[in-house]
């Protein structure tokens, strides 16, 4: 059974801030973003690579899915971030600014190379794809395909607005379609799908109505840019009472399944296929890390 | 000797017999009648009690070399009483003094430390002496005696028994009338409560009020009677108003320190205690103050009113006694202009004397009904003992305060820290010194978790309730054995024999000492 990661909040953590990067494990995000592009300035650039490889390599926080954001992938940065980072063995790395899937083939390659020589077994190390400008998007299902690695894409939506010459606005009306045609691409390619920042940490109450959109289009999670976001968006993905029921029915169905060595299994005269099963496997995840128990169900996450 | 939390300690110090901490609750209690120096009246009848200038209060009083003076603390770093008072004793050329205040707050101008040079003082007795200070004695600062540090609670129980004798104490008040009716609660320079200095009123054989807003007989309110006053004395200025305390003290942005005052308040939350009449300490660092507002939210949720809260108090515990959440507010100390001019909202916000809050060898004092009490500290041990004076570069950071009566008092301490401060650890194997023990602390609450005490009284009692309520619950090794992964173990500070402050514990008995750091400086 694949382990499940959550994905509600990713919290972007500056590779140029020790203190940040040492706080920012204790929070309640699931999945930590160890930064090396927008948040470091050009003078830090090496001295940030080192300190991240080293938080990761040494002292990764144990219940986090650790991510490491590199710099832009025709930057003079790349080929050292990609040595660091997949040497640090992070669960993921991020992409700025993908457009193409060729680019995921070209870099999926040389952390492939990279894997190999530092001993870590291939196509450990996964890769989320953040699209942040309309040719990304166009892309998008191309690019979430182009790799095995490529789990997750993210919408970036400063920079996309900036590529479409919108206006950003707090409302979101602007990036509709783009989250629309994100989530789109990666529910056909079976990736997750987490919606862009809310870039003003102190408006808590936009964030609540900005989630709650999320949430109903559909995303799996947000990208958070302040500590203070999370606690607020991880209570968003936490699922309903009715949620968590019909994930223990399917979860049960499958292992009756599985006792009477059935090859497909179906519940209410619908096939449960593999991603039913995960999605059912999350929902769990879920409702456990948002403090629910849960009676029964298998204890994966 | 080593005493009841290993620490070792010598006998005696200069002429101070050290009598060493043996436990929670095991000193035996003086049956002796309390030592007032207060007299008579010799020249009863007088219609106004106010002399020209300090001066010749000082001299009415009869100060002498060797004498002990006190004052209370409650104007904060905005102080200028004590400045005032110490400069001119100093041109008097009064020498030798004990300088015996509740608290040394950082006042810098004119410096402590220079009538220490110039023999105006001699010797010190506080709960703290913060700042330029405390540096100075922990480094090269010569004294005749070692500093006695006390907590508040201990402070009173020292003045009745005699073992800190107050000649003249002096009392800044923002108004006063010129019998000597004098309050902190009105006047440009308000402070708030003057819980600090009721005891010093009562006990002292001379007592002089310092005001710079005299109001027309009789002011209203008294917090301290004219029949304890001896002079009153009108000055330009008492106090900065900035630095007393300026409007409420801002809610903290720091996204940990959220954290670990909103686990704080979970805490509380999910204690049985918790319950409609419950009584509450917050404090006013950082995370107090967040934790009150969350503890407000939870009580707002819960449907309930606290009976009482208690201690210092900030503007956003009289926001709760607005909203209907606490039904009153016993009042020792007001740390921000919110709280300082709160009392007039109601008779319920009341102004109480600093013994009543925590000297635990009153007839009763409000402490030992607390419920919850929520502490700061700079250390904590695996067994739990706090440090709350000594950083970690052999600095006097902070005082004792009341922390260690509110430890012992409430039902349920609380102490809140972060697990590493900058690239220091604050959960270590031994603190530095030891100002509270660790039985009296039921818990640490840090960002990384919450750490029960398996040897306080209320355990088994909170491990379920926190347990129930699926609050993070760690050990105290495990957030040791975090803090150092990411500090390492730092160096321990290096002292030599000479101790230069004691620390007693809040039954007046020996908790620790402080000996002279070692420095770097080239003679």
């Amino acid at each position: 059974m694949a382990q499940i990661h959550l994905k509600r909040t990713s919290l972007y953590v500056s590779g140029a801030s020790p203190i940040n990067m040492v706080q920012a494990a204790f929070y309640n995000e699931d999945c930590l973003v160890y930064d090396l592009e927008d948040s470091v300035p050009i003078s830090e650039k090496d001295a940030a690579r080192l300190l991240v490889y080293h938080t990761v390599r040494y002292h990764r926080p144990a219940d986090k899915y650790v991510i490491i954001r590199v710099n832009g992938l025709y930057s003079e940065f790349i080929d050292e971030d990609l040595e660091a980072a997949v040497r640090a063995r992070p669960n993921a790395i991020r992409l700025p600014k993908v457009e193409h899937p060729d680019e995921v083939r070209r870099i999926a390659d040389q952390i492939s190379r990279i894997e190999k020589d530092a001993g870590i077994p291939d196509g450990t190390i996964e890769l989320w794809c953040n699209i942040e400008s309309y040719l990304g998007l166009i892309n998008a299902y191309e690019i979430a395909t182009a790799d095995p690695r490529v789990v997750a894409m993210a919408l970036g939506a400063e920079d996309f607005t900036a590529s479409m010459k919108a206006r950003r606005t707090k409302d979101g009306l602007e990036i509709f379609y783009a989250r629309n045609a994100l989530l789109t691409a990666c529910r056909r390619a079976g990736v997750d799908a987490i919606d862009a920042v809310f870039s003003d940490i102190n408006d808590i109450e936009g964030l609540k109505e900005d989630t709650l959109l999320a949430r109903n289009l559909g995303f799996d999670g947000k990208t958070c840019v302040h500590p203070r976001q999370i606690d607020v968006v991880n209570a968003f993905f936490t699922p309903s009472a009715k949620e968590i029921r019909q994930a223990l029915r399917i979860l049960e169905a499958v292992e009756e399944g599985k006792r009477q060595k059935k090859g497909a299994v179906t519940l209410d005269g619908s096939m449960i296929d593999k991603p039913i099963e995960l999605r059912a496997l999350t929902t769990l995840a879920q409702a456990r890390a948002a403090g629910i128990p849960i009676e029964g169900g298998p204890n994966h996450g | 000797m080593v005493n009841a939390v290993g620490r070792e300690l010598p006998e005696k110090v200069g002429s101070y017999v050290v009598k060493p901490y043996t436990g929670i609750h095991k000193e035996a209690q003086t049956s002796a009648p309390v030592c007032s120096r207060r007299r008579p009246d010799p020249s009863p009848r007088r219609q106004s009690k106010r002399m020209p200038d300090l001066k010749a209060a000082i001299l009415a009083s009869g100060l002498k070399d060797g004498m002990t003076i006190s004052f209370h603390h409650s104007f904060r770093e905005g102080d200028k009483i004590v400045g005032q008072v110490l400069t001119a004793i100093s041109e008097l050329g009064i020498k030798g003094l004990c300088f015996a205040p509740s608290a040394v707050v950082n006042i810098k101008n004119p410096s402590i430390v220079d009538f220490v040079k110039d023999g105006t003082i001699n010797r010190i007795q506080a709960s703290g002496i913060r700042g330029e200070l405390g540096d100075a004695v922990l480094q090269d600062l010569k004294l005749a005696e070692p500093v006695i540090l006390r907590p508040h609670g201990a402070r009173p129980h020292a003045i009745e028994t005699g073992a800190l004798s107050i000649d003249v104490a002096f009392i800044g008040a923002s108004s006063a009338d010129e019998m000597g009716n004098c309050t902190g609660q009105t006047g440009p320079n308000s402070c708030g409560a003057l819980g600090y200095s009721f005891i010093d009123a009562v006990m002292a054989e001379k007592v002089v009020v310092i005001t710079d807003n005299i109001v027309p007989y009789p002011c209203v309110p008294i917090s301290i009677a004219q029949n304890y006053v001896d002079f009153v004395v009108q000055v330009d200025e008492i106090g900065d108003p900035d630095k007393i305390g300026a409007g409420a003290a801002r809610l903290t942005k720091n996204p940990r320190d959220l954290l670990i005052a909103q686990r704080a308040a979970d805490a509380i939350a999910a204690s049985r205690l918790f319950k409609d009449d419950y009584s509450f300490q917050t404090g006013a660092g950082a995370i107090s103050i967040a934790c009150t507002n969350f503890l407000a939210q939870h009580t707002k949720e819960a449907g309930i009113q606290a009976s009482f809260a208690l201690g210092g108090m900030t503007a956003n515990i009289v926001e709760m006694f607005d909203e209907g959440l606490v039904r009153t507010i016993l009042c020792s100390q007001s740390f921000d202009a919110v709280a300082a001019r709160a009392f007039s909202k109601s008779p319920q916000i009341i102004e109480i004397d600093n013994s009543m809050y925590s000297n635990m060898y009153n007839k009763s004092c409000v402490l030992d009904r607390l419920n919850f009490g929520v502490l700061g500290a700079l250390e904590v041990d695996v067994d739990f003992n706090i440090n709350i004076l000594t950083g970690s570069n052999g600095e006097m950071m902070s005082g004792i305060g009341g922390g260690p009566d509110v430890a012992d008092g409430a039902d349920i301490s609380i102490v809140t820290l972060p697990v590493i401060r900058g690239r220091t650890p604050s959960i270590v194997n031994r603190v530095f010194t030891c100002c509270t023990p660790g039985t009296s602390v039921a818990m640490v609450v840090t960002e990384a978790g919450i750490a029960l005490n398996p040897a306080h009284k209320n355990y088994q009692m909170l491990k379920e309730d926190l347990s129930a309520a699926g609050l993070k619950l760690v050990t105290i090794e495990y957030l040791r054995d975090l803090a150092y992964s990411l500090t390492g173990i730092p160096k321990p500070i290096e002292t030599t024999d000479e101790v230069v402050c004691i620390v007693e514990y809040r039954d007046g008995t020996v908790i620790d000492v402080i000996r002279r750091i070692k420095t770097d400086k080239i003679e």
